[in-house]
């Protein structure tokens, strides 16, 4: 990771603590929701910091609160988070190293930290990125919880008059963006989001974002 | 074990071994075949937009247009103007705001 200057670091960890920031509220959110499920804290805090995957943890809650089995929450939060399988096999070729490294990073293998990695031109920045972005987000998410947990109140109302909610299109947007200046990169993101798209009202949530990388698929040039 | 332990220590493996599958299947090795390697090239731009699609214009199992997609706009416009990252995101939340707020 020497190679990377201090400019291009400063840059990447900017863009790391702007999505953990944007993330935080939602963790607030998930606090108040583990809460209102009957949870206690050390349950809340053993999905934050074990799960520690944002829409599997809600998925699974809001199962639990509506009275459903373990198994039911389970499915319910693994099916949602099948996209991170799609995101470790983007992210494999610049996370290599020791079994142990290997393993404790795969677990911050989260929407945004793969967004930061992925959002890097150098395959050495992507790693930090990848890096940044998922520890960034691991603390400031279980700080979140915690804080959710323990002086809970309408943080949902708060989280939509402020457009908070609007900070995460924006951040993934702004990830994205280097790439749409190739033009095979254009086809496949605007591709991938009106699979996304039309798979929302068809299939469960989760698998749209998955079904979106099916885009990949499209010819490599117009004939 | 409560049900809520269960659900916690079952989705925890479930969601890591998906997490891992990338980095501990093909991350060991260093030379992945090149098919592989265009596809990790290919795969990030369209699950970026879908991620950005489905948290601006859908919310549970339909699609919604609202405020979220005047923050996404002129998150856009300040993208193409190449200001830099914490801008774009604090002018999304702000239109999103002031539209909620008409």
């Amino acid at each position: 990771m020497t190679d990377i200057s201090k400019n291009v670091r400063n840059r990447i960890l900017r863009q790391a603590l702007s999505i953990a920031f944007a993330v935080t509220p939602f963790g607030l959110a998930f606090g108040i929701a583990a809460r209102e499920a009957g949870l206690n804290i050390f349950e809340a805090m053993g999905f934050s910091t074990l799960v520690f995957t944002g829409s599997a943890q809600f998925a699974a809650v809001s199962v639990l609160a509506d009275g459903g089995s373990a198994l039911t929450a389970v499915l319910a939060g693994a099916l949602l988070n099948l996209r991170s399988l799609a995101f470790g096999v983007a992210l494999a070729p610049f996370l290599q190293g020791r079994l142990r490294f290997r393993a404790t990073a795969a677990q911050l293998m989260i929407d945004e930290a793969a967004a930061v990695g992925m959002a890097q031109p150098e395959p050495s920045q992507r790693r930090y990125g990848y890096l940044a972005g998922g520890l960034a987000v691991f603390v400031l998410w279980n700080v979140s919880t915690a804080a959710g947990v323990l002086f809970f109140g309408a943080m949902g109302d708060v989280v939509t008059t402020a457009g908070i909610d609007a900070t995460i299109p924006a951040a993934f947007l702004a990830l994205l963006w280097p790439r749409l200046a190739d033009s095979r990169q254009r086809r496949i993101a605007l591709g991938g989001a009106v699979i996304a798209l039309l798979g929302v009202p068809v299939l469960p949530p989760g698998l749209p974002i998955v079904a979106a990388g099916l885009a990949v698929l499209l010819p490599r040039r117009t004939p | 074990m409560t049900r809520e332990w269960v659900t916690i220590v079952l989705l925890a493996a479930a969601t890591y071994g998906l997490k891992s599958f990338g980095p501990l299947v093909l991350g060991g090795d260093r030379s992945l075949p090149p098919r592989l390697t265009r596809l990790a090239d290919d795969l990030p731009a369209p699950l970026l937009a879908a991620l950005v699609a489905i948290s601006a214009l859908a919310s549970g199992d339909s699609w919604s247009v609202d405020a979220r997609a005047v923050g996404l706009v002129v998150a856009a416009i300040a993208l193409w103007r190449k200001l830099p990252f914490v801008v774009v995101v604090i002018a999304a939340a702000a239109a999103t705001a002031l539209v909620r707020a008409l």
